[in-house]
């Protein structure tokens, strides 16, 4: 109780109002400045506030074209992201065409884009539960496979692997198999929180701190009868809680030319270049 | 004599055609049927109704097959010799300590000890070969000479050479027995048949003429053959087993159980200034059920490592039992044995300079074991990208922990192999790496399709009239794809198309042999798929998400 007598009671109230409780240690000269700035911080990531230092630490990188879409500029760890396929979530929008279950909004892309920069600066990541997940599209997007682990059928241990996995995985990408009782994922969220690991969902998932929808997928380079695909143009939306409920828009290509994504103003020159070769 | 002094008296237990009898022991080929193990399309061994059909070492494999129609042929497989042979090394070693294996078949030991032991060289010959056979269901010849040279050559007579008799017995054998082609061809035209006749040239004329090695051959033949047994060492008795008076059921229990086991099998292998990559934990229940999984590590294996994995197997193990899942044992475990494996000399580990990276990836490394404690050691995979056409055949699965360049020099097990029918056949070996960058015509240009479908989902594509769209030989398209059904739902139009990058592969093996056609299709709602059109039938293979 020591550091607690240290501050002022005024000071103690504005940490409780902005709901900083747990930062007792760090509070006397920092409680003052919270309030005026971001101050759905705690709500948002539920860890703690760090300094400019720690805050990069804390926080996984993605690519440029991605960078707007998340509050923090990156993957904050101890966070649940989403990546809406379009399966199992409730349609408050009217079902896409035949075969939605089939995908092809361009989910997947985004994923393993969502995935690329933090893997190729060595975080390690693991997939659980997607067996159609294709490794050539993941290493044309930047992922480095040799710290990538593919878990393709959990079978009924589920939650029991996407556990085991947070304990020291940076980046564990889940696809539920189906809807998730609460229980079971307030506790996975948990976990995430607890060992500073990033929680991906492939699928709808009710409480995470950001979801992101694909949609508008429009590819060029194919004509009738010749051509092939080169990229498409696609427009990321994304919406969450806290410190992510405004609404984020971002139109890029992905993939553009040799995978990988742009930015969807770049020149059509830039495709035809081979921006990278998967190895 | 001095030369007696230093030839040591050798026994040489040799196994007669024993490429033939390793197929019989592995692979199950009868061997008292004809068959002949060939390599490089040369008779390498023959059995011995295969010989009384007139197959000769050294015939071609069309030769041999018309000489012999009902020839079984085999290939040669050195490893499968090797591997066959070691029990028939244990089994002598049990009778007589300090064995060498001269060649898969072969091995010498030497005479003192056990003649002595068992009363003479010949008692000795006859105990080694009665135990072999019924150890092992072998057959062996055991033969007796100074040195080893004439020991084997004494070996494959059955006889006993005399001590002191080397030299007369090698005298009136053959020089092709020398197994130097080159030199013995030449012998020959100088009208040198025979070991005695070569050994009564000059030495160092022989020397001087042909070298270094016809000078250690006339030596040889010579009887004077003074190299010492290399004794192979048994390898040392590293496992360590424990016996639990009350059978372990809960995992707590067998955890704290494991944690003395692991660090007795730490302490000894220590002892002996070694490390292993490979551990196999095998335990036995009250019901007599037998389990066992072997654990893979890139790393080396430290002691708490073990005790961690030797926890999430019996993890695995007992609460698949409390689920009553299929494998489960149905009682707790009474015996609990560590058998390390993939021995290396401990050098100690060297951490990463900054120590970040070896320490994130130990945890990332104990993670995933975790899970495969859970699910089994083959239920989490890594990607490695091999050549291929479609997207499927270029990634290869490969068991987490296995080595990512495994599958080309050792094929290990093909249980990395990705199931769809690719797996185990002979194209992998040509798909090393080198195969990625290797041309690959028809392969699809990229980017690659996001999602890779493991079973492809059956679709129709139609044309603009109704009819469905087909390819003839000459890979024209009867008609431009106007739509497609995916799985039975409703037709979809399409906006744009490309194709068909044809596809004919392994056209020389029948069952593996594939031919179709690529397409890909732009649909009106914005999706793109990989078609593969194949006898007629329309599939999706990919989509490119």
């Amino acid at each position: 109780m020591g550091p607690v007598r240290a501050v002022s009671g005024r000071t103690l109230e504005l940490i409780r109002s902005a709901g900083l409780t747990g930062l007792v240690r760090q509070a006397s000269d920092y409680a003052v400045r919270a309030p005026g700035g971001d101050n759905h911080a705690g709500a948002a990531g539920g860890d703690d506030r760090t300094g400019a230092v720690g805050a990069t630490d804390r926080v996984l990188p993605v690519v440029p074209e991605l960078r707007p879409l998340l509050p923090a500029g990156g993957l904050r760890r101890g966070t649940t992201v989403a990546v809406a396929t379009g399966v199992g979530e409730p349609s408050d929008e009217p079902p896409g065409p035949a075969g939605a279950g089939l995908g092809g909004t361009g989910a997947t892309s985004v994923l393993l884009t969502l995935l690329a920069a933090a893997s190729r600066s060595g975080s390690w990541c693991a997939v659980v539960g997607i067996p159609a997940l294709g490794a050539v599209a993941a290493a044309e997007a930047g992922i480095e496979l040799s710290r990538l682990a593919l878990v393709p059928s959990p079978g009924p241990d589920w939650s029991r692997v996407v556990a085991a996995l947070l304990d020291g995985v940076d980046i564990v990408v889940a696809a539920p198999p189906g809807p998730v009782a609460a229980v079971v994922a307030s506790r996975l969220a948990a976990r995430a929180r607890q060992r500073g690991a990033v929680l991906v969902l492939y699928g709808w998932w009710d409480s995470a701190h950001v979801v992101l929808r694909a949609s508008g997928g429009r590819w060029e380079g194919l004509g009738p009868g010749r051509g092939r695909l080169r990229c498409r143009q696609l427009t990321v939306v994304a919406v969450g809680r806290g410190a992510a409920a405004r609404r984020r828009e971002a139109h890029l290509w992905l993939p553009a030319g040799q995978g990988g994504a742009a930015p969807a103003g770049s020149p059509p020159g830039r495709l035809r270049a081979p921006v990278r070769h998967g190895s | 004599m001095p030369a007696e002094a230093a030839n040591p008296r050798t026994l040489v237990v040799w196994c007669p055609d024993w490429p033939v009898t390793a197929a019989g022991i592995v692979d199950g080929v009868p061997t008292f049927a004809p068959v002949a193990v060939f390599a490089a399309n040369r008779v390498v061994a023959a059995s011995t109704a295969a010989r009384a059909e007139g197959v000769r070492r050294g015939l071609r494999k069309r030769e041999a097959q018309s000489r012999c129609p009902q020839l079984v042929a085999v290939a040669y497989d050195p490893a499968r010799d090797v591997r066959a042979f070691e029990p028939v090394v244990a089994a002598v070693e049990a009778l007589a300590p300090g064995v060498e294996v001269l060649r898969a078949g072969v091995c010498a030991l030497g005479a003192r000890g056990p003649s002595a032991y068992f009363g003479g060289e010949a008692r000795a010959a006859e105990r080694i070969v009665e135990h072999v056979a019924v150890a092992c269901g072998v057959e062996s010849q055991v033969g007796a000479a100074d040195g080893v040279f004439a020991a084997v050559l004494a070996a494959r007579a059955g006889q006993l050479v005399p001590v002191g008799g080397s030299a007369r017995f090698l005298a009136d054998l053959d020089i092709s027995t020398l197994d130097r082609p080159q030199l013995t061809g030449l012998l020959r035209r100088l009208g040198i048949r025979s070991l005695g006749g070569f050994a009564a040239l000059p030495a160092a004329d022989v020397l001087a003429r042909f070298g270094f090695d016809a000078a250690y051959a006339h030596r040889l033949a010579a009887g004077r053959d003074t190299r010492p047994l290399a004794v192979r060492r048994p390898p040392p008795d590293l496992d360590v087993a424990e016996t639990f008076d009350e059978p372990l059921e809960r995992v707590d229990v067998a955890a704290f159980a494991s944690r003395a086991l692991a660090r007795r099998l730490h302490e000894r292998l220590a002892g002996h200034g070694l490390a292993c990559t490979r551990l196999g934990i095998e335990a036995v229940t009250a019901h007599g059920e037998e389990l066992h999984r072997t654990w893979r590590h890139d790393g080396l294996l430290t002691e708490a490592a073990i005790a961690d994995r030797v926890r999430w197997q019996l993890d695995g193990w007992l609460t698949r039992a409390a689920r009553t899942g299929q494998g489960a044992p149905t009682a707790g475990i009474l015996r609990l044995r560590l058998v390390p494996d993939g021995m290396l000399t401990h050098v100690g580990l060297q951490p990463g300079l900054w120590g970040e990276a070896g320490r994130q990836r130990d945890r990332a490394g104990r993670a995933i074991a975790r899970v495969q404690g859970i699910l089994g050691p083959e239920a989490v995979v890594t990607a490695v990208l091999t050549g291929g056409r479609s997207p499927g055949d270029q990634v290869r699965l490969v068991r987490w922990g296995d080595d990512r360049g495994a599958g080309q020099s050792d094929r290990g097990d093909g249980r990395s192999d990705r199931g769809d029918g690719q797996g185990g056949d002979r194209g992998h070996g040509a798909r090393t790496r080198a195969g990625r960058s290797a041309p690959w015509p028809g392969r699809l240009p990229g980017p690659a399709p996001a999602v890779v479908l493991p079973e492809p989902l059956p679709a129709v594509v139609g044309d603009e009239a109704g009819g469905v769209v087909g390819v003839n030989g000459r890979l024209a398209v009867s008609a431009p794809p106007a739509w497609v059904s995916v799985d039975r739902a409703a037709p979809v139009e399409v906006v744009a198309w490309a194709g068909p990058w044809p596809v004919d592969e392994r056209w020389w093996a029948a069952a593996q042999a594939r031919r179709g056609a690529r397409f890909q299709l732009c649909l009106a709602d914005g999706r793109a798929l990989l078609m593969l059109l194949s006898a007629g039938h329309w599939v999706v293979e990919a989509i490119y998400d």
